[in-house]
């Protein structure tokens, strides 16, 4: 941390105490247990919020540009590399887009085993979070190494959870990060019925760990904060969302996913390089992710989950951000618990991928990453290269709802010692997961603070 | 090389996809071990506990691509006693050198309403192109057993046990019959870097390149062969050879051979 103010001159601070203005300023340069960089900055004067910017500047990378000119069947392994962490929700929007473009119908099998597929990243993601960056906020440690003295039992089941979910990544993949037997319109190889019968044992001891994360992770201390979000989602009348579902919001929307642009639009803000999203219809932010898929699908999740979720008095409509550890826990059941079922219906029957010509098309389509819903369009010219692609990562879509959350939070909190306020402004950016890799990364906290500054000198 | 008894190691991002690192988060049974053997000072990811250097090794993914970045390189090396690049990234240039040739500022107008509040380099480069690198581990993503087998040799004070040769002698010691020669498939593995075990041939598919070219391989010639033999248009070869790391020599080299027109 470092204190801004030692930028000001002794003539403005003088003028600024002259007004009886008294602001704050506390920098944290690097955010830690977020997956990529990014700054923070908080401005308040006196007892009022005046300014909350999540920075981002992550070096931009330029992936819709170099994507124009190659071929749509690369899209899955480049586009992969935008997140190490959620690579499979890349291949899955980028595949299902252009599988919409070319009018391709994948087959009940291929459907199966893409679900088991982002099972398996969100085992794996949602275990990184709650034990490896989360967790350590509600129980006031460092990382993950500090919370395994003093919890080892627990950690173990974490680490055991999250290594099952690479697993899955694995087998069926080729390798947890970038998998390689991704293509569209299906897989290069099926596995075998025993390949995936290996992950059976695994994955039931890992969904009693899931069991158990919920029952850890809710007796955390929570901050009392209610948020009135506009949460949006997919939702599948029939199953938790993963590949497939109507795009629906809390504030009544229900459209069809290639509809997305023309409700959700994104603006270009000077402190990120991450486009920020917002609704098209009044300019406001909504949020996407684990607490927008449990508000608006909760219904949908299977019985064990549902279970745990009422065990752990985690209510139906949870508007409390610093929940969203509860309900990643109860995802964690849920994708152990949907992984099994896959495995034990699977029969390794069809063709391990469907294709077909290329044309001058285009098409859309939106998936569910761990953090929330991945947007891509494509499209594509008559030999099959990329004309024009467009990609919204999940992290761009809740920048806005995260700032709003600081700004919530830092006017609860404001007499809070400036150590203590700082820890709960980066817990409340942690609450949603942020992948500035995804949305570029790069993230920076500073508040500032003209009366400690008085104190102070 | 060999470090001091407890290793004081630091994690560092460059512009990246996190993937690398994440590798040793992915360590799920030896990462508790790995924390009592070395001394994990600076992993941001990781931990909210940053300690400032000197350090024993840095651990450094991603590639510079900004003017910023370009200057926290050299304090790192600065700071660090050893300095190993991991992945693609870091050892190439990565994926987002694909931009290096093409108008930056076009990119910037493709992706961002308002290009003048971008700050970026013309080219994406990897680290040795700004610092002295003491190793280079390559993969998109990087193979996390050759991370610790890395972490490992430093340790104790010996070279690393990481083989130079082609994915191609990987399907040999597999026994995964040749898919070009049997299948008629496109496939880099005789030219590409082992150490993903040659992993996209035993699932049917050829080698895409993603550990990049091995050290004197010649990739030319295999464009030759797989244009002669199999009729694959240079177009989609010249595009095989563009990705995970488009500016590694060799793989510039055979672009210039058979530049568009042939």
């Amino acid at each position: 941390m470092s204190d801004a103010n030692d930028t000001l001159s002794p003539t403005e601070s003088e003028l600024r105490v002259r007004a009886g203005a008294k602001s704050r300023t506390i920098s944290v340069d690097y955010l830690a247990r977020v997956e990529g960089e990014g700054a923070l900055f908080v401005k308040t004067r006196g007892d009022v919020v005046e300014d909350v910017k999540l920075k981002i500047f992550e070096p931009p990378r330029f992936f819709e540009a170099f994507l124009r000119g190659r071929l749509a069947s690369e899209a899955p392994d480049i586009t992969a590399r935008i997140c190490g962490i959620c690579p499979v929700a890349y291949q899955m929007s980028s595949s299902h887009a252009i599988e919409r473009s070319l009018g391709i119908a994948i087959t009940p099998t291929i459907r199966a085993l893409r679900r088991l597929l982002y099972c398996g990243e969100w085992i794996e993601s949602h275990g990184l979070h709650v034990y490896m960056l989360h967790a350590p906020d509600f129980l006031g440690y460092t990382d993950v190494m500090s919370l395994a003295k003093a919890f080892p039992d627990v950690v173990r089941g974490g680490l055991f959870l999250k290594k099952t979910g690479n697993e899955i990544l694995r087998v069926l993949g080729g390798r947890e990060i970038h998998p390689i037997n991704i293509r569209v319109g299906g897989f290069y190889k099926l596995p075998t019925v025993t390949e995936l019968a290996s992950l059976r044992e695994p994955l039931l001891r890992a969904r009693d760990h899931a069991l158990a994360t919920v029952r850890w992770v809710s007796g955390f201390p929570f901050p009392d904060v209610q948020r009135d979000y506009d949460f949006v989602s997919l939702r599948h009348p029939d199953e938790y969302p993963l590949n497939e579902g109507m795009l629906v919001s809390s504030s009544g929307l229900c459209i069809h996913p290639s509809e997305f642009e023309q409700h959700f639009g994104e603006s270009h803000v000077e402190h990120s390089n991450a486009l920020h999203a917002f609704r098209r219809s009044d300019g406001a932010a909504y949020l996407v992710g684990p607490l927008a898929r449990y508000n608006l699908c909760g219904d949908k999740l299977p019985t064990i989950a549902q279970q745990a979720a009422r065990d752990a008095k985690l209510p139906v409509r949870c508007l409390n951000p610093f929940q969203s550890i509860i309900v990643r826990a109860v995802e964690l059941v849920f994708a152990c618990d949907e992984a099994l079922r896959i495995i034990s219906d699977y029969r390794a029957d069809g063709p391990p991928f469907v294709s077909a010509a290329y044309e001058a098309c285009e098409g859309a389509a939106i998936t569910c990453a761990p953090r929330g819903l991945l947007y891509q369009r494509y499209r594509l010219d008559a030999d099959g290269t990329i004309a024009e692609c467009k990609i919204v990562p999940p992290t761009s879509q809740n920048q806005r709802t995260i700032e709003d959350d600081l700004r919530a939070v830092v006017a609860a909190n404001i007499r809070l010692p400036t150590a203590e306020l700082t820890a709960r402004c980066e817990q409340t950016i942690r609450n949603h997961d942020p992948c500035i890799s995804c949305a570029t990364h790069f993230l920076r906290l500073e508040i500032e603070d003209d009366a400690k500054r008085q104190q102070d000198t | 090389m060999k470090a001091s008894p407890v290793p004081k190691i630091a994690v560092w991002k460059f512009a990246s996809c996190d993937g690398c690192q994440l590798s040793l988060l992915d360590c799920e049974d030896e990462l508790l071990q790995l924390a009592e053997l070395v001394h994990i000072a600076n992993f941001l990811e990781a931990s909210s506990r940053v300690e400032s250097g000197p350090y024993d090794v840095s651990l450094v993914e991603g590639s510079i691509t900004t003017e910023h970045d370009r200057e926290r390189i050299l304090e790192v090396r600065r700071q660090s006693k050893y300095l190993i690049a991991i992945g693609a990234c870091a050892t190439s240039g990565g994926i987002q050198a694909l931009r290096n040739g093409a108008s930056v500022e076009d990119f910037i107008r493709q992706v961002y309403a308002h290009p003048e509040y971008i700050s970026t380099l013309r080219d994406s480069t990897p680290m040795s192109a700004h610092v002295s690198v003491d190793y280079e581990l390559y993969g998109c993503p990087i193979n996390k057993t050759q991370l610790l087998e890395v972490i490992s040799a430093l340790l104790q004070g010996r070279k690393p046990r990481v083989f130079s040769h082609s994915v191609c002698v990987d399907c040999k010691l597999r026994g995964t019959p040749c898919l070009t020669v049997t299948r008629g498939l496109t496939c880099l593995g005789p030219v590409t870097h082992a150490g993903c075990e040659a992993l996209c041939p035993s699932y049917g598919r050829g080698c895409f390149g993603c550990y990049g070219p091995k050290e004197s391989s010649n990739p030319s010639s295999l464009v030759s062969h797989l244009h002669e033999h199999l009729g694959v248009p240079f177009v989609e070869l010249r595009r095989l050879l563009s990705s995970f790391t488009t500016q590694a020599a060799p793989f510039v080299e055979a672009r210039k051979r058979f530049p568009p027109g042939t």
